[in-house]
This record gives structure tokens, sequence and C-alpha cells, in this order.
């Protein structure tokens, strides 16, 4: 199938533009196979991002259409219509070159949020047994298989409009780990994550669960975190 | 927003939901029974059970809206967290202001 492909290329000191380029896409085609088509046959100065091609990774995530996708995991003839793919960087972060955000502020981010595992207990102690089946490790898993493709920050709203926001993934990140009865920096983690531009920003739009490409859902997690910050709040705790 | 505001603007939230179901049946309640003015003043004014239901409803309205629109105001203007509590404090105060006004003129002998 002929398809093209309209490409946002910007790069320091050089004006927005977009750029046409055509090729043919077979129905196994992936939006990250026509790119690198383009960038091998037609021009190599395209910039774009991308490392295991399989959806582990989560290097490969832009705007295609109009909506935050992993391109790598995206078939060509999932989302062309009239024969036309728009692509561009992720929204809501800066661009580095063309197709490549700089994730910066988005790992900022998981940094204030304390998204960071704390030990409370030394190579020396017993290993932690943690059930399953318990509600704090269900909660956990539920939440643990984000992939940090930024692709729920793109997508949210509360960040487009409150540049302060921690984002979905970051929030999600810190559900986890309040959930995870290891973690020995939970009180500052609640702290941080229940002041301004916290979980309580969040408008639950629930774009990130919608486009997550994992499929979890940050919308519940920052809800849990509303909640647990407010009986955290009111028993005076934080 | 933080969790302080998120709890205040919730509390009278709740607080709130009663109150505006009461107040809607007092409103048919009057216009029904064909009530007047004066037949209404009669009735709430010199009553200390009025004056504390609207005296709530206005405290609780005045702190929800104020939070309400700060939050709108760092979304959506380019003011940061300090100017638009400033402006919706002042925007709460207005509102306390009117309505303590208006439940004195219906409550007061």
């Amino acid at each position: 199938m002929a398809t093209t492909l309209r490409v946002f290329r910007w790069s320091e000191g050089d004006a927005e533009r977009f750029d046409d380029f055509e090729v043919t896409a077979g129905p196994e085609t992936t939006v990250l196979d026509a790119l690198v088509e383009v960038q091998r046959g037609s021009d190599p100065t395209l910039a774009f991002r991308y490392a295991c091609r399989v959806g582990m990774c989560g290097s490969c995530a832009m705007t295609v259409n109009g909506r935050p996708r992993w391109t790598c995991r995206t078939h060509v003839s999932s989302v062309v219509k009239d024969g036309r793919l728009e692509i561009g960087p992720l929204e809501n972060l800066p661009i580095i070159k063309d197709l490549a955000a700089d994730m910066q502020p988005f790992f900022d981010k998981w940094q204030r949020a304390k998204g960071a595992f704390v030990p409370s207990q030394t190579r020396n102690d017993e290993i932690e047994r943690i059930r399953p089946d318990s509600a704090a490790r269900i909660a956990a898993d539920a939440a643990i298989e984000c992939i940090n493709c930024g692709i729920c920050y793109a997508a949210c709203d509360t960040v487009r409009w409150n540049s302060d926001y921690l984002g979905p993934a970051a929030l999600n990140r810190a559900w986890t780990l309040v959930n995870d009865v290891r973690d020995g920096a939970n009180a500052a983690r609640l702290q941080a994550v229940a002041a301004s531009g916290g979980c309580h920003a969040c408008h639950s739009h629930q774009s990130c669960q919608e486009l997550c490409p994992q499929r979890l859902n940050p919308t519940a997690s920052i809800a849990g975190l509303k909640r647990r910050t407010m009986w955290a709040y009111l028993k005076g705790e934080i | 927003m933080n969790v302080r505001l998120y709890v205040w603007q919730r509390l009278t939230a709740a607080l709130m939901v009663p109150l505006v179901l009461a107040h809607v049946a007092v409103i048919f309640y009057a216009s029904r029974k064909g009530m007047t003015a004066a037949d209404i003043l009669a009735r709430t004014r010199g009553s200390i059970a009025w004056a504390s239901f609207y005296g709530a409803f206005v405290v609780a309205a005045a702190i929800h809206a104020a939070i309400g629109v700060r939050n709108v105001l760092t979304e959506w203007s380019p003011l940061e967290d300090r100017g638009a509590g400033i402006f919706a404090s002042a925007f709460g105060a207005l509102l306390l202001l009117l309505g303590a006004r208006a439940v004195a003129a219906v409550v007061l002998p």
C-alpha cells in the first residue's frame, strides 16, 4: 500500500516544517519500519529515537495522526487515513530534533515524585516475604509494567495546562512504591505527591489510560494516591 | 492544588450536597404555596435555624468556589500559584461578603 508520510522537521536555528515521503507499507509494516525506510532510503538526516523495536524499551513513542503511540508496535495499516500518516514528536516535551523529544522533564518529574526505590533493609537481613495475593502487592502489580515511553505524559491535558504537574507516569510509579512494603521512603513520597503539582492536580480525563500501550491505568493509580495522601493528611502524617 | 486545598474543596462539596437539596426543596415549597416575600421574611427573621443553614451554605460556597477559581487560574491564565491564590482569596472574600449580606437581609429582625 502506497503511503505518504508527512513528517515534522525541526532543528535548532531552522523553522518548523513538514516533509512528505512516499513509502510502501505492507500489512505488517510498523510506523517505525516506515520511518527507518525513509531514513535509509530518502533522508539520512531525519532524526528519531528507537532501540528494541519490540515494545519493551519505550524509546520510540511519537505522535501519529494526532495521537501519541509506540511506533514499533503500531501497524501503518491500523492508523493510516486516506493513504497518509502525519508523524510528529511527543507533545508536552521539548524537541531535540525532528521526531526526537527531550525526555529530561519527564524523568525529572520521576525524581520529584520520589520514583526511586529506597530499601528499608540491608543485604544482611532476611528476604522480605511478600504474598502475591496481598492487597498492596495486587495494587503494585497492576501498575508495575510501565516502560517509561512518555505516551501518557504526552496525552495528558493537565500536563499541557500545568507545567508543574508531575504527570501520569511519575505518579503511577509512586503508587507502585507506596504499595511496596519493602520501601522505606513513603512518608517523603506521599509528601512529594501531595504538594502543588502532585496527584490532586489530576482531572481524571483518563487519556493516559486510553492510550497507554501497556494497558495500565495511571488514573486509577492517581486516585489511589489521592485517597492515601488525604488520609495521611487528616491523620497529620504529612 | 495540594492535599490541603483538595480536602477543603471535597469537604465543602460534601457539606453543600444536602444544603443544595434542602435549598431547592425550600424554593419549590415557597413557590407551590404561593408565598409572598412578606410571608417568607416572617418565617426567616430572627430564626437562628435559617441563619445557620444559609450561613453555612455561604461559607461552604465561598471556600469551594475560591479553590475552584484558583485551579482554573493556575491552569488557564499566566498567573502562578501565589498570584492565583491572592486573586482566588479575594474572590472568596467577595462571595462571603455578598452572601453574608444576603443572609443578614432575611434573618436579622
